[in-house]
């Protein structure tokens, strides 16, 4: 970083061009790795695509037997869950998966960039709320899920600080508060922990220049921090996206399955399967692939979310920016 | 960037923290007030479920900030009986040691190509890594689940730890990834002047210095592996093969409307304790890695 490349040698490996040779060892040592991903990703993808396809049937054949497998049925299967006599249901999980992540995730990023200059200010203490926030997120889903059970029970906590007798774990919208409440808490001080990494890059010069020219601690707050974490947060933020719309332990264990109001695809995808209904359930999965894909697309290509690039990288363009062509995006 | 903020500033004496910050419009009561705020935000909920697991059964409904009468009952209950806790917390680590080795293993490999080696497609390469992770689980479930089926091996450990693999490769590969970029390339070149191969470099020299983030990748990696719940859900049915997270969602009492509330915050505390100290002992390397390891 310090030493300036003043003299264009063959120092760095960036420096060179490819020889076969390494091109060869990189693949020697890619190819484990993705040999495994080939089967834990690529294999699921194809089969779910291609088992999307088929239906599960016993019927009987021309001679009059008993035949039971799979019946290729074109999309009938996605035709069924979009316009079948089942498809509420998949329009009330895709609303439910759609209403838990955009309101979760939009309180997350609210709280989680208030807790974000809360500790960037604060200096004693900074050990112990570093531990503190890690709590949340280091909980596993399923545990926090019982947890929040705990609290939101009708003769828990939650009621008799409330001094309500609110039912939050049956059913209803009452649910849905419980678990955005149990997402929210375990997520929004991992978007405070990546916001503040943003925020302590930030030179204090820029800060000192916008006071001398009188600007004050909220104008600074949105015309300096904001636009400066702006990369860490879409990033941030689209990761905690995906990870939202895959939702499944925290409703699963808060609330229940079969729980109409808290179903998510990955509910209703995991239900089918477990009724052996392979085909649909596959569907369910592409469906949800689908809509991650579509988000991730949103942020990466229209908002610019630099997902690759972060980091090191960075920095290195900064420091480098005519050898920095392509390498990240 | 230190340097020169100092320097800009002589007329201040001696800065006590290596970055000099001066804007303290909250104020002290303030800063107090919003580290309180932070902590019984994150601590408050993991708190009640202490207190709760150390109440008796009979007072597990008082709202006292600290037991009436302290008990170790629930946790008792917990190891008797037929839930068979212990069992799954012995299945949580051998699934997510296995899966947490097996990740590293190849993500180092994969971490020093893309970190160090000159070759075509690198950034598709990456690009597949990260689309990977953004895979939702499901959508690996329900395919496996029928193969699995199909060559019997539901109520296997490998069952779980190879669709595990699915998202903690691209964790171990990203991560460690971005911590060899950040060291310097000037030693292994140095050795290799000197004689040294391309695998002497690496393993005398890189590996060793790389030894930080291999740990903080090993600690991220084992804790989201622990954390599964969903593969080890639908892989397993057998309670003599189930891990943690899924015992406890299972714990059911007499009747359906008289939840073991005791014994499931007690099995709680249980799972999550090995994490808060590895926590307390690592946090600056957890954060290191959640935070320039981009955002996994």
């Amino acid at each position: 970083m310090t030493a300036a490349p003043i003299v264009p040698t063959l120092k760095t490996p960036r420096g060179r061009s490819t020889t076969p040779n390494e091109g060869r060892t990189a693949s020697l040592l890619l190819s484990p790795t993705f040999l495994v991903l080939a089967l834990v990703i690529l294999y699921p993808l194809l089969s779910a695509v291609y088992q999307s396809l088929f239906s599960a049937e016993s019927g009987l054949d021309e001679q009059g037997f008993v035949v039971e497998g799979d019946v290729f049925v074109g999309l009938r299967n996605y035709l069924d869950i979009f316009a079948g006599s089942e498809s509420g249901r998949f329009y009330n999980a895709l609303w439910n998966t759609s209403f838990f992540t955009f309101v979760s995730v939009a309180l997350e990023t609210v709280i989680g960039v208030a807790f974000a200059v809360a500790m960037n200010r604060a200096f004693r203490g900074r050990g112990f709320l570093r531990a503190a926030v890690l709590v949340p997120w280091a909980i596993p889903t399923a545990v926090s899920g019982l947890l929040w059970r705990w609290v939101f029970q009708s003769n828990g906590i939650v009621n008799t600080l409330t001094g309500t007798q609110v039912l939050w774990t049956a059913e209803g919208f009452a649910s849905q508060v419980a678990v955005i409440t149990a997402e929210v808490w375990k997520t929004a001080p991992f978007i405070g922990l990546l916001v503040l990494a943003g925020m302590q890059i930030i030179p204090e010069e820029v800060y000192e220049a916008a006071k001398l020219d009188g600007a004050n601690a909220w104008k600074q707050f949105w015309s300096i921090t904001l636009p400066m974490v702006r990369p860490a947060l879409l990033v941030a933020v689209l990761f905690r996206m995906l990870d939202s719309l895959r939702m499944f332990d925290l409703p699963f264990v808060l609330i229940g399955p079969r729980k109409e109001s808290v179903e998510t695809l990955s509910i209703l995808a995991w239900e089918s399967s477990n009724q052996l209904e392979y085909g649909t359930a596959s569907a369910f999965s592409i469906i949800l692939l689908l809509y991650v894909a579509a988000i991730a697309f949103v942020f990466i290509k229209l908002l610019g979310a630099d997902v690759v690039g972060s980091g090191a990288e960075r920095k290195q363009r900064k420091a480098r920016p005519a050898a920095a062509k392509g390498v990240s995006r | 960037m230190t340097a020169t903020s100092v320097a800009a500033r002589p007329a201040v004496a001696a800065p006590r923290t290596a970055r000099p910050r001066r804007r303290s419009r909250l104020g002290p009561i303030g800063r107090v007030l919003a580290i309180i705020v932070i902590a019984l935000y994150c601590l408050a909920p993991f708190y009640w479920m202490i207190v709760s697991s150390l109440r008796r059964t009979s007072d597990i409904f008082d709202n006292s900030l600290l037991p009436t009468t302290w008990s170790l009952e629930s946790y008792a209950q917990v190891f008797s009986g037929s839930s068979n806790f212990g069992r799954a917390l012995l299945n949580s680590l051998i699934v997510a040691t296995t899966t947490t080795t097996l990740a590293l293993a190849l993500g180092i490999f994969a971490a020093y190509a893309i970190s160090r080696l000159n070759f075509r497609f690198k950034s598709a390469i990456l690009a597949i890594v990260i689309a990977t992770s953004m895979f939702p689980g499901i959508s690996v479930v329900v395919p496996l689940l029928r193969l699995f089926s199909d060559i019997g091996w539901i109520n296997t450990y490998q069952a779980m730890i190879v669709p595990s693999l699915s998202f903690a490769i691209p964790l171990a590969v990203w991560n460690l990834t971005t911590f060899m970029k950040q060291l310097p390339y000037d030693l292994e070149e140095a050795a290799m002047i000197d004689g040294a191969t391309k695998w002497q470099a690496f393993r005398k020299i890189l590996l060793p210095l790389a030894a930080p983030g291999v740990f903080t990748t090993a600690i991220l990696t084992f804790i989201h592996s622990w954390n599964e719940f969903i593969i080890a859900l639908s892989m397993v049915n057998d309670p003599a093969v189930q891990t943690a997270t899924v015992a406890i969602s299972k714990f059911t009492g007499a009747s359906e409307f008289e939840a073991p509330y005791g014994q499931q915050m007690a099995a709680g505390v249980i799972v999550t304790i090995p994490l808060v100290i590895v926590i307390l002992f690592f946090q600056r390397r957890i954060v290191e890695g959640l935070t320039s390891g981009a955002t996994k």
